[in-house]
């Protein structure tokens, strides 16, 4: 794979937080279309600081963040590309913020610029995709935690992502719904970027894994 | 009923236009407030109460429950106007006096109070949040505002559901209320806490919106059109108004 097609490519990203030491000390990480990676790695070594690098929503100190291609370094770049970064955060909770499912899942679609029509089908067609068909109307705090998870996720789709980035997908879940969501990820056709402990769902939705020690990735 | 639900009523209001009913609760509230004498103030808590049986609550006696609570602050007027307004002496506690002004004062507000509530109430349990923010954004209310009241009422459950934890979280180490510098410290550390995690969970969720591309603002839409049952609820709503406003304005009195 050449760095040219690569989705993300990032070189030397060093970052600390304030007052701390060091968590990413000149992470290399290429993921390309093909690219379905599960990222490991002991509490606090540095893979959400990672995930956070991707979207921009941290700067890092030293190193360059490529995405589809181009550099991005300024809130105005990520915002561009963060929305075809299907970003799925762990806590369900924080991502669904609108009374119904249908406006939550609608919220992206709008803010790219779709028409409420448009907005209404691709809710509607991204529902259905994951089986989540009467779910358009439910209230979000109704839902049960896998539930939440699922409809999280659909509003990732709905964004009609080039890439899904998941965030520890299966803490808080019970197993009916870890086996739920590994049944539907592993059938969706895009590369993704998967933090998780959960070794076995890692097994069936991704095909590689890396080990984040040290502040860099290692193949694992 | 849910914690943080609001609509629960099915009434025929549940089928106005929400900036039908947005206005009539803006003038509603203002005809209620500027009620001078108990006949203007008894003829808004009349209208409330026709509001209140249109909205068609699901179930009446938690509707009544709510309203109830929601005046409990009604309990500090009493405890103080009856006995700081001057006025006739009806009856003598050491130095406190209790004075007729002050009793009827304290009766007419208490009717105007729940009669404004009760309307509110009648509003916001027949029409969704969404449907509330997009009828307040479309009639000019700030975006903040009305982001901030969204915003409210989805993570009102989810702040409740963390208080609950941490609660539970003191007890099982045996933590028992009572009057003690510990029980008041353990207390504020909660409520710091509470403070705290609110404060993560919104950059939490501000920084999910961005990943979703919010550029600040939201895209509400009503999709409806205000039809012709809506501009007869209107006039019939004014008219209402309006003669309540005239009996205020006749029957004018000092409390």
């Amino acid at each position: 794979m050449s760095s040219t097609e690569a989705i993300i490519n990032l070189r030397g990203i060093r970052f600390a937080y304030p007052k701390r030491p060091e968590v990413l000390k000149g992470l290399d990480f290429l993921v390309g279309p093909e690219t379905r990676v599960g990222v490991i790695g002991s509490n606090g070594s540095g893979k959400s600081t990672l995930l956070s690098v991707i979207m921009g929503l941290i700067k890092p100190q030293a190193g360059v963040v490529e995405i589809l291609g181009k550099p991005r370094s300024k809130e105005a770049d990520f915002k561009e590309v963060r929305p075809l970064l299907g970003f799925v955060f762990q806590d369900a909770n924080d991502q669904l913020f609108c009374p119904t499912v249908a406006d939550d899942v609608a919220f992206g679609p709008l803010n790219l610029g779709k028409t409420r029509a448009e907005a209404k089908e691709i809710v509607a067609e991204t529902l259905a995709g994951l089986g989540l068909e009467d779910f358009a109307d439910r209230i979000a705090y109704d839902l049960s935690g896998g539930e939440k998870k699922l409809v999280a996720l659909a509003t990732a789709l709905a964004l009609r992502p080039k890439i899904l980035i998941l965030d520890e997908p299966t803490t808080f879940l019970d197993v009916s719904a870890v086996s739920k969501l590994q049944a539907i990820v592993s059938k969706l056709d895009l590369p993704m970027i998967i933090v998780s402990h959960d070794f076995p769902f890692l097994d069936t939705v991704v095909t590689s894994r890396l080990r984040m020690e040290d502040g860099r990735l290692h193949p694992a | 009923m849910g914690f943080g639900e609001t609509r629960t009523g099915n009434g025929f209001l549940a089928g106005i236009d929400p900036r039908i009913k947005l206005c009539v609760l803006v003038i509603w509230s203002f005809v209620l407030a500027l009620a001078t004498g108990f006949p203007g103030a008894f003829a808004g808590l009349a209208g409330s109460l026709a509001l209140a049986i249109l909205s068609g609550p699901e179930k009446p006696l938690a509707f009544a429950w709510r309203l109830l609570s929601i005046n409990l602050f009604l309990l500090f007027i009493w405890l103080v106007l009856p006995f700081s307004m001057p006025g006739e002496r009806i009856w003598s506690l050491g130095p406190l006096t209790l004075t007729r002004e002050g009793v009827l004062l304290s009766a007419r507000l208490s009717v105007q109070a729940v009669g404004i509530t009760m309307a509110a109430m009648a509003i916001t349990t027949t029409t969704s949040v969404f449907q509330l923010m997009a009828a307040a954004r479309s009639m000019g209310a700030p975006a903040k505002l009305t982001a901030m009241m969204g915003l409210m009422t989805r993570y009102v459950t989810v702040i409740k559901d963390e208080f609950d934890r941490l609660v539970w979280a003191m007890k099982i180490r045996g933590f028992k209320a009572s009057t003690s510098l510990h029980c008041l410290r353990s207390f504020a550390n909660l409520a710091g806490v509470l403070l705290v995690r609110g404060l993560d969970r919104g950059e939490r969720v501000y920084a999910a919106m961005l990943c979703r591309g919010y550029k600040g603002r939201f895209y509400f839409s009503l999709e409806r059109q205000v039809n012709r049952t809506d501009i007869i609820t209107l006039v019939a709503f004014l008219a209402m108004a309006t003669a309540v406003s005239i009996i205020n304005v006749i029957h004018r009195s000092h409390y």
